[in-house]
This record gives structure tokens, C-alpha cells and sequence, in this order.
């Protein structure tokens, strides 16, 4: 299996247009979105942080999480310092994270319904 | 004797006709190889050149095709090939490539769909250089491929410059590293022997690429002694492959029903479809479940006892681990520590056995073999497939007539086995209607459009992030081939057409998803592709990058702790981003694209099978997600 280190990884993580309880530092999502791609954040989270084989799917978590997650990470995902992501950097990609759309259900996506298994 | 003999008069009548008509000839529109092989007459084909002899025995050996970039150190095989291989049966039919890479890779997917090899030539020297990336792909893959290349013995019928640069006095020391094995005949009746015995080392297990360097004078003088100096041509033994000794099977049959915990690894063991059902036949008989490595079609995807998402619970519950021709047996069992110690992945006191001819044919230098597995327990160095029905009807044997305890745990497995699949459905829906387009999304509406048709993937899932294997139902031998073997990039495109050519007869709807980068290597294949009328669909997976390297890149750039913004340059494939669609059409090839719309891949999808179905190739460029 090829190794691959990447910026967001496991249990992280947002998604889907969720508010969270815990307030964030102000973020601009704009810039988030530059960042998120600048930064490489895309190559193994995809564009809408839906995950791949090489990063996990953003899931929601709290802000102090997510930031958390960034400077220390669990499993296969490297660290990222100040010195390569400044706290603003990761304020705004969160903030961005919040502005994806929520994702659509599998009964609302035909193709996927059709394929649903009965439980054996 | 007689026949001969007229034979030739009408050769040398129909050459002179030829040259009479050769300006009109060249100034008429090229024409498709079998218009071409019908315009020629019949009865006028036997000399008794050296290579119409090579040509004799190739098609003794069941080889049907012969892909090559010409050159002359073998333009006697070509034109025998084209004037007397295409021309009488059994039909030894040219496939023109446009890089020697392009020909082996094609061989290399032909042999995993159609179990044989096809022929491959190449240029002394310079084309046997490009060639061998992909020789080391079809080795490291396990693959036989026929392979010849020009050599000039006698150093005094050397005629230029040129033809001293294209000479080296062991052309196939090159890639001896990677090729099972290799000869330089010096004479015809040895040509007949080294051909047999190749095609013989090449189709015995581990599979590979085996070599001939075949002499230009042979090739092109005449037979010593005509036609009545012909050697016989080689017969072929009937190949058994090693299959494990009796006692062994008995012990690891008892292993396996006794077993608590019981979990089966496949690798490149199904060689065959008959091997994908003996694979079936002993899980089920087990109710044991099965981790696919996604290297071969090992077992069904959609099959109950595919647990292939569950790898990493299984084995540390294991009791009992059998390994089918594991490509890594090291990484299968072992974990290692940061600081470089060594632990075992399974529990106290369970057993590990691997079952491989891989390492019955072992060379140094190249490290294909990976790192030593010192923590397996019984490694039986024996073909799987070969020991299989030995195994099973051991195993049948020994299995209690209460079959209950089994029952439960195959039903156990169904359960998760769907829940993994309905798990992936759900987790199918993000970014679903995402553009650049998602993995699941373009798996999905491709698996609408082929589902109903026999199918046949020619590309390795786990580039898409294994949407593929994780949402469609591939359940026969042809219907996946895996990947490349050795990670050499510009193998997906070319061998993906090879497959197509073998699953041209059977009527098979061919698809591959192939990288931009890889796409990129050797894009002449798509001219090849429309050329010689190879139905295949081609879906360009554009994430207009060498993807893997942009990962790599932002990685050790934040290592270094010196910026993470730059990772594309050097592997970003943008600035200009690269029309896929119109480099196809320039090709000859129909097009769709750039698809970057998910709402417009379905209809495009629809009309590229359309195309595909009526024999021709088609490619869709997809601007899409990075995996």
C-alpha cells in the first residue's frame, strides 16, 4: 500500500453546512477556500472534504478539535506548525469547511437507492 | 516440393505486380489491416526465408498477435509477419504501436485476460531501452509475454554506423533482471527450440516476460538448403505447474478446518477463471471470509464472504491465516514501529501460512520480492491454483457433516458484508454532485451504463479510491485485471488496450479509467486504438496532475517546515490544462469532453457505449476529484 501523509485526516473535521456550539476565531471562508486548495488540503480530503483513500471525510467536530487536529494529528496524517499554516490560516479553512453544502441523503440520489441492499 | 516452387514463381509475380502499382499504392488512402490482408493473393506466401520459419513457430506456440514500433533489426520477422503470418492461417495478426513500452504493456494486458501470451518485437538496443519499464511491470505482475528483439551476430555484415550503434553483443543483458529468461539462437532449429522453451518458462508459474535476441541474417537469408532444410517445428508439452506435496496439503487442510477463526488473503492466485471457482469453492466450504487484494479478479466482489473493507479486525482475530500468492507476504503479517522494531499482526499462537510460487523464481538486484516475512509459519512454495483442488478436496474431506457452526458464521459475514456496502452508499452521497466530478459519482454512472452489459474493467480500482470494487458486482475472471505490478506509470492505457484486444473476440464491453498523467506517457496508443479497431472506452480520470506526487510534494514540504503552497509545481498538469477529447479526435478516436458537469457524464457515458458497441474506441475526459 502506498504511503501518503495528508493534511486533515480521521476522526477530524467538518462538513455539510452544521453550525457548532463553540464559537470559532473569525474566519473568512473566501480565503479559506484559497487555502484549502493552496495548501493541498484538496489532494487527500477532495474538494468538499468528502475523503478519499488517501484522507478521511471531514466530519463536524468543534473548532478546538479541528485546530487541534491540525498541530497534532492522530494516524497518518503529518503535523502542520504555525510555520507552515498560521492560526488564521486554519480559522479560515474552517470557516470555508462550514460553507459546503450539506450533502444530499442516498434515498434523495437515484443511483444510489437503486443499489441499496436488503439486510440478509 | 512442387508446390513450393510455384509457389515462389507466384511470390516473385505478384512482388513485380506490386512494384508496377507501388505510386498508386502510396498515394492511396491508407486502409484498415484486414482490407489490407484481403487485398492479398493467395498461394503465393511460401519461401523459405528464416523468418517465415519463426513465423511458423510462433503460431505453433497458440499466439495470435505480434505488437510493434518497427525497426530494422527485425523487419524480416516484420515483413514475414505481414506477407506470410497475416496471410495464411492460423492468422498471426501485426498490431502497430507507436512505442515499444506500448507493446509490451499491451502483451501484459492481453495475457491476464486471454491466459496466453501474445508477441512483442522490438529494435535492437534503443527499442528494447524503451521497452523494458514495461517489462518490469508484466515481471513484477506475474504476466508471460513473448518477446523478441533484432540482434546482429556478425560484426562484418554490419553496414553502417547506424546499424553499429543498434548492436550490442548481449542486447538482453539489459532486462535479464526482469525477464524469466533469454536467448540468442544461432541457428534456425535453435530459434524453434529457445521459442518453445520461452513460451514453456513464460507460461509456467510465476509467469513473466521471457526474451529472444534473434539474429538479422537469420532472420532474413534464406533456409540453408530451402525449403527442405526447414527444421520441424517445436510441439509443446502440456505444462503442469507445482502444486503442493501431499502431506502439506493435509496439514494445512486440517489447520484451516479446525480453525475458529479462519481468513483467506488473495493475491495473483486465480491465474484462470477455473481458479476464481476453486478460490469460491473453498471459502465457502470454509464459510471463511476473504480480503482481496485488488491485484487480480481474486474473488467476487459482491459475494457474502468478500470482506475485503474488514482486513485489519479480521486478522488480528485470526486463528488461521492463509495467504494465496501474496505479492507481500512481509506487510501481510508484520507491523513496524516507528523506531524500526518488528511486531506481529496476529494474536498469540495463531498460524500463518502462505501458499506461492513467487519465490520458486527468485533473482537479486531488482527487490520485487519485498522485505523477508519472517513471521509467517509455514510458507508452501507451490502454484495456489495448481494446489487448490487438492486442498479442497481435502478440506471436503475432513469437514464435519454438522455443518452449523459454519452456517452461522457465513451468515455472520453476509450481514457485514452488506452493511460494509450499504455503508458505502452513504458515504457515497458527499460530494456527490461535486465538480471536478467525485470517484463514487463517476463509478456509479458508469456502473449504469455497463452493468447490463459483459463487462470487463481494465484498470486498477484503487487509483478512484476503490469505488469501484466497493459499489459494482464484478464476479468473473475477465471482469477485473488489477494493476500494473510494478507502479510504472504509462501502463494503464496501453495494457488496458492489449486486454481489450483479447476481449475484442468474446464480444465484451472493455472500460478502463486511465490517469492523465498515465494517459500522457504514450498517448500515441489512442492512434493504435483506432487504428487497428479496438472497441474499448477510455474514461481520462483528469485531475490534471500527477496526483500521487502532489501528496508526496505538500508532505515532505511540511517536513521541511518551508511552505506547503508550491506542491504543484513540477506535478501539476495545468497552465495549459489539456484537451483530452480533442487529442483523442486527432487520433481517430471519438470523444466527449471535458466532462466537468456531473449531471452531463451520464449521457455522455450512454454515448460512448454506443460507439464502443459498434466496434470502435471511444474517451470521455472527466474532470475529476484527485482520488
Amino acid at each position: 500500500m502506498l504511503r501518503m501523509h495528508c493534511l486533515l485526516a480521521a476522526a477530524l473535521a467538518l462538513s455539510s453546512g452544521i453550525a457548532f456550539a463553540q464559537s470559532a476565531p473569525v474566519g473568512d471562508a473566501v480565503r479559506g477556500k484559497d487555502t484549502y486548495v493552496r495548501d493541498g488540503c484538496y489532494a487527500c480530503h477532495g474538494y468538499q472534504g468528502q475523503g478519499s483513500n488517501a484522507g478521511s471525510r471531514l466530519v463536524p467536530t468543534p473548532f478546538a478539535a479541528f485546530a487541534h487536529q491540525v498541530r497534532n494529528p492522530r494516524a497518518r496524517m503529518p503535523a502542520y506548525s504555525p510555520l507552515v499554516m498560521s492560526d488564521q490560516d486554519v480559522a479560515d479553512i474552517y470557516a470555508f469547511l462550514l460553507t459546503l453544502p450539506k450533502a444530499r441523503t442516498v434515498a434523495e440520489t437515484p443511483l444510489l437507492a437503486r443499489a441499496r441492499r436488503p439486510k440478509p | 516440393m512442387a508446390d513450393e516452387k510455384e509457389n515462389r514463381v507466384q511470390r516473385r509475380r505478384f512482388l513485380k505486380s506490386a512494384a508496377v502499382g507501388g505510386l498508386a499504392a502510396a498515394v492511396a488512402p491508407l486502409t484498415s489491416s484486414a482490407q489490407q490482408e484481403s487485398a492479398r493473393p493467395q498461394g503465393a506466401t511460401h519461401t523459405s526465408c528464416g523468418s517465415d520459419y519463426m513465423v511458423d513457430v510462433v503460431r505453433a506456440l497458440g499466439i495470435e498477435y505480434f505488437a510493434a514500433t518497427p525497426g530494422n533489426t527485425f523487419m524480416g520477422l516484420h515483413e514475414s509477419v505481414v506477407n506470410y503470418g497475416m496471410t495464411t492461417s492460423p492468422d498471426l495478426r501485426f498490431i502497430t504501436t507507436m512505442h515499444e513500452e506500448a507493446s509490451v504493456a499491451m502483451a501484459h494486458g492481453y495475457a491476464k485476460i486471454e491466459g496466453k501470451p501474445m508477441a512483442c518485437a522490438f529494435h535492437a538496443t534503443v527499442g528494447l531501452q524503451h521497452a523494458s519499464m514495461a517489462i518490469y511491470n508484466a515481471y513484477c505482475d506475474r504476466v508471460p509475454v513473448f518477446m523478441m528483439t533484432g540482434a546482429g551476430i556478425e560484426a562484418d555484415q554490419r553496414k553502417s554506423a547506424v546499424e553499429w550503434s543498434h548492436t550490442a553483443v548481449d542486447g538482453a543483458g539489459m532486462v535479464r533482471d526482469f525477464t524469466k529468461w533469454d536467448d540468442t539462437p544461432g541457428n534456425l532449429q535453435g530459434f524453434g527450440e529457445s521459442a518453445a522453451r520461452a513460451w514453456k518458462f513464460s507460461m509456467t508459474p510465476p509467469y513473466g516476460p521471457t526474451l529472444l535476441a534473434v539474429d538479422v541474417r537469420l532472420q532474413e537469408d534464406e533456409i540453408p538448403g530451402g525449403n527442405e532444410g526447414r527444421p520441424p517445428v517445436p510441439t509443446m508439452p502440456s505444462i503442469r505447474p507445482p502444486s503442493a506435496d501431499a502431506n502439506t496439503v493435509r496439514e494445512v487442510a486440517k489447520m484451516l478446518v479446525g480453525a475458529e477463526h479462519p481468513l483467506i488473503y488473495v493475491d495473483r492466485c486465480a491465474r484462470t477463471p477455473a481458479g476464481l471457482k476453486m478460490t469460491v469453492e473453498l471459502a465457502e466450504l470454509l464459510a471463511a471470509p476473504v480480503v482481496d487484494s485488488g491485484n487480480r479478479m481474486g474473488f467476487p466482489w459482491r459475494h457474502p464472504l468478500n470482506q475485503s473493507r474488514r482486513f485489519g479486525e479480521l486478522r488480528s482475530e485470526a486463528d488461521v491465516f492463509l495467504a494465496l500468492e501474496p505479492g507481500n507476504p512481509f506487510d501481510l503479517v508484520t507491523a513496524k514501529g516507528r523506531d524500526g522494531t518488528l511486531r506481529r499482526q496476529l494474536r498469540e499462537g495463531a498460524k500463518s501460512i502462505t501458499l506461492s510460487s513467487a519465490e520458486l523464481y527468485p533473482k537479486g538486484n531488482y527487490q520485487n520480492l519485498q522485505r523477508y516475512a519472517g513471521m509467517v509459519d509455514i510458507a508452501v512454495q507451490a502454484d495456489a491454483e495448481a494446489t487448490l483442488p487438492f486442498l479442497i478436496e481435502e478440506v471436503r474431506r475432513l469437514m464435519p457433516a454438522a455443518r452449523s457452526t459454519y452456517d452461522a458464521r457465513a451468515r455472520a459475514f453476509a450481514a457485514t458484508h452488506t452493511q460494509d456496502f450499504n455503508d458505502a452508499l452513504e458515504e457515497a452521497v458527499h460530494g456527490w454532485d461535486a465538480s471536478p466530478i467525485s470517484m463514487p459519482r463517476l463509478a456509479m454512472e458508469m456502473y449504469e451504463v455497463m452493468k447490463s452489459e459483459d463487462w470487463s474493467l481494465l484498470s486498477h480500482h484503487y487509483w478512484q479510491s476503490s469505488w469501484s470494487q466497493r459499489l459494482w458486482a464484478a464476479e468473473r475472471h475477465h471482469q477485473y485485471i488489477g494493476g500494473s505490478g510494478a507502479d510504472g506509470v504509462g501502463y494503464t492505457s496501453p495494457a488496458s488496450l492489449g486486454a481489450a484486444l483479447a476481449n475484442q473476440k468474446h464480444g465484451r464491453l472493455s472500460v478502463a479509467v486511465v490517469g492523465d498523467g498515465d494517459l500522457m506517457f504514450g498517448p500515441g496508443i489512442l492512434w493504435t486504438a483506432a487504428h487497428e479497431r479496438i472497441p474499448i472506452l477510455y474514461i481520462v480520470h483528469n485531475n490534471r496532475a500527477y496526483h500521487q506526487e502532489v501528496m508526496q510534494m505538500q508532505a515532505i514540504a511540511n517536513r521541511r517546515q518551508r511552505g506547503i503552497d508550491r506542491a504543484g509545481i513540477g506535478n501539476a498538469i495545468t497552465d495549459p490544462n489539456i484537451d483530452y477529447a480533442l487529442v483523442a479526435r486527432g487520433m481517430g478516436v471519438y470523444s466527449q469532453g471535458p466532462i466537468e458537469n456531473p449531471k452531463d457524464l451520464g449521457p455522455a457515458l450512454r454515448r460512448a457505449v454506443a460507439v464502443v458497441k459498434k466496434g470502435e474506441p471511444a474517451l470521455i475526459d472527466v474532470v475529476s476529484q484527485g482520488r
